[in-house]
């Protein structure tokens, strides 16, 4: 952002990576793919990079109103300064926090997810299914995460993601509204459970197996992780893959 | 002249009894912090038309959604009644509306079969609870006094439709008998059925119809009163409940006043705080809580349906947040106690948190906002859970150690991993 900033220029959209976009391993291939799919449609963006830091999302759940302000604060700063006025977010968390919780400390900017964002272009046209892997067939299910679906009511975007595939989705039984949660939500991802007879991840990748998909399409870095431990102790790695909607949308345009 | 002089004393106790033991929850609600939902009134009365009056919440399960929705028209439109045995009680008279004709026996006859609605669903309720032992309506929250008072609620509801039929079955047999008093009005499609139960002798025909009519009405009197101390105060609350529901979307916490001013404060030294009432941060006890927590918690019907879908609850951890609602009230209930008993400002040692509300409960929740989905009266657990951990981290400094690890890294590296933050942008390197 501060190349494009000393050059003159502004962004058309600013991609918030997230904390998990940015170091962890698996997430960072998200990362990697909505860079690929942005640049691929020609939109001209631009990433804060050392710039960025956490939304403050994990502290405010967890009870830390200081520190999330503080964060909130400190972020909306910078962004005010660079004259962000559209953010994309790789990851629920960072989009729930921006887009509800920064307006009030004096951070107001149209905020969408990357699975909006996949959907907005796939019904300019500029993005299609071609030129890739062929999804066509496939049987893929789709984890709500809490923050995406009930938290903000997005349901639709990615599934439209998915319906471009020509592949077979299928419903698990708890989806949408009803949607079960991964057990990474509200600061859970960086705890031990507490005591119980069943780890809340296990509960739901059982859920998303009994439908017997080829891939389980997720839209949360956290989730993926939730997802994968699971597909991993159920040993089912062979057989079903976890991926993010960015993730399958690059593949299938072989980006 | 006797029977009117009673029925009028019986009214003014039931109602003059009602409004203190009223007033005396709107004064433990109040107890709460203030927290702004006058906001939006034309959203907020859709959301009551829609959600309380509409029940349109109660349609993702079709059965109990049925059976629900039966007494709960049931119990409305056979209030119409009501207003006729009030006027009848007072008067002396029989029947006064029986001058309607043709459209009275249109009510009367629609009443009997609401009625029979009433009577089958709250038996279908009592083998759901008992018999059939519908997992939902167990759970350590369940035991001793919120186990019976959903039984004495349906075994209420049982006899008062009893006696509503049994009074419309003496009274037309009354009137067949040319009976002095008991002019012929009404019909009665339902209690024809139970005529044959009854004797013939005129004077134990008026004792039965009687009886029916002083228990059905006193009976109501009885429930109004029995409101304050159970859970059915939702037929009431469910709709400033839902008025006042929160109309942001689920993932929105509130951002804190108190805080923003600290934290401009802190980055900007000639900030100017605005005026903000100094408190506690978060909640220790329900008077930490807003109104509309509290509220949450004398509107809630006890269904379970937050537990059933909470993520923590079923993988058998600790946390159900409907027990969250139950003990916020059970708490405020006391806290109104001590101030009947003692005076205001009298401390009993005791909070929510910790001696009703434990540790692990609040830190199991996933913050999902299943609960809130499933309420159909949106009540939100939720809120209170995030109360209680504000207190817990921002008063105490006491969390699980892995959050406070958590927090130390956001604070330091902007991450809430142990991250360099000089090492944010390497992802763009890999492949």
């Amino acid at each position: 952002m501060a190349e494009l900033m000393a050059m003159g220029e502004e962004p058309e959209i600013l991609f918030w990576v997230g904390c998990a976009g940015s170091y962890d391993e698996r997430a960072q291939k998200i990362t990697r793919d909505i860079c690929k799919i942005l640049h691929h449609v020609g939109i001209k963006y631009a990433v804060l990079g050392t710039e960025e830091s956490c939304t403050g999302d994990p502290a405010k759940r967890a009870g830390n109103e200081f520190l999330f302000q503080m964060q909130a604060m400190t972020n909306i700063e910078v962004l005010n300064a660079y004259n962000i006025k559209k953010i994309v977010t790789g990851c629920p968390h960072c989009f729930n926090t921006i887009k509800n919780e920064y307006p009030g400390l004096g951070g107001t900017y149209e905020v969408i997810h990357h699975t909006q964002l996949i959907q907005d272009l796939i019904a300019e046209g500029k993005l299609k299914a071609e030129n890739g892997e062929s999804f066509k067939g496939k049987k893929i299910t789709y984890h709500d995460p809490c923050y995406l679906g009930r938290a903000n009511g997005v349901y639709e975007a990615p599934r439209k993601a998915l319906e471009v595939l020509d592949a077979q989705l299928v419903e698990m039984k708890r989806c949408k509204a009803n949607g079960l949660c991964c057990g990474a939500g509200g600061a859970q991802m960086f705890k031990e459970p507490e005591k119980g007879n069943k780890d809340i991840n296990i509960e739901r990748i059982e859920e998303a197996l009994s439908t017997e998909p080829q891939f389980i399409a997720a839209g949360c870095p956290f989730c993926m992780t939730m997802l994968n431990d699971g597909v991993k102790l159920k040993d089912k790695e062979q057989e079903v893959k976890v991926l993010d909607i960015a993730e399958i949308t690059a593949r299938a345009n072989g980006l | 002249m006797i029977a009117q002089i009673v029925f009028v004393i019986l009214t003014i106790a039931g109602i003059a009894l009602f409004s203190l033991n009223a007033r005396k929850v709107i004064r433990n609600i109040k107890l709460g912090k203030p927290a702004n939902r006058s906001d939006q009134p034309a959203k907020r009365w859709a959301t009551m038309l829609k959600v309380a009056f509409g029940q349109t919440k109660m349609a993702v399960r079709p059965v109990p959604f049925i059976l629900h929705l039966l007494v709960y028209v049931g119990f409305v439109i056979i209030n119409l009644e009501v207003l006729e045995i009030m006027i009848d009680g007072i008067f002396g008279s029989h029947r006064i509306f029986a001058g309607l004709g043709g459209l009275y026996n249109f009510l009367i006859g629609s009443f009997e079969f609401l009625a029979l609605g009433v009577w089958v669903s709250c038996a279908i309720f009592l083998i759901r609870r008992n018999i059939l032992k519908l997992k939902r309506f167990s759970g350590v929250e369940m035991k001793a006094w919120p186990k019976s008072d959903a039984n004495y609620i349906l075994i209420t509801e049982i006899l008062l439709m009893t006696a509503f039929l049994l009074m419309n079955a003496a009274d037309a047999k009354l009137q067949a008998l040319n009976a002095e008093h008991y002019k012929v009005a009404g019909a009665f499609p339902v209690s024809v059925y139970l005529q044959g139960l009854l004797p013939n002798s005129v004077n134990s025909l008026i004792l039965i119809e009687r009886i029916c009519w002083w228990f059905h009405i006193v009976g109501i009197f009885a429930f109004l009163n029995y409101l304050p101390y159970s859970k059915h105060f939702h037929i009431l609350f469910a709709f400033p409940n839902t008025y006042f529901s929160n109309l942001e979307p689920k993932g929105e916490f509130t951002n804190m006043a108190s805080v923003t001013n600290e934290v401009k404060a802190m980055l900007d030294p000639s900030f100017v705080p605005a005026d903000v009432a100094p408190g506690r941060f978060g909640a220790k006890d329900v008077t930490d809580l807003s109104w509309v927590n509290l509220m949450n918690a004398y509107t809630c019907t006890e269904c379970g349906r937050c537990t059933s879908v909470c993520p923590a609850n079923i993988t058998g951890k600790l946390l159900s947040p409907r027990k969250i609602m139950m003990d916020t009230r059970d708490r405020l209930e006391e806290v109104g106690k001590n101030i009947e008993k003692h005076g205001a400002d009298h401390q009993d040692g005791k909070a929510l948190l910790d001696d009703y509300i434990s540790r692990e409960e609040i830190w199991a929740c996933t913050s999902c906002n299943a609960c809130t989905e499933a309420c159909p009266i949106n009540i939100d657990p939720l809120a209170i859970i995030v109360e209680l951990r504000r207190f817990a981290v921002m008063e105490e400094s006491v969390a699980p150690a892995s959050i406070n690890a958590m927090l130390g890294n956001v604070e330091n590296n902007g991450a809430p991993w142990k991250y360099s933050p000089a090492d944010r942008f390497n992802w763009a390197e890999g492949s």
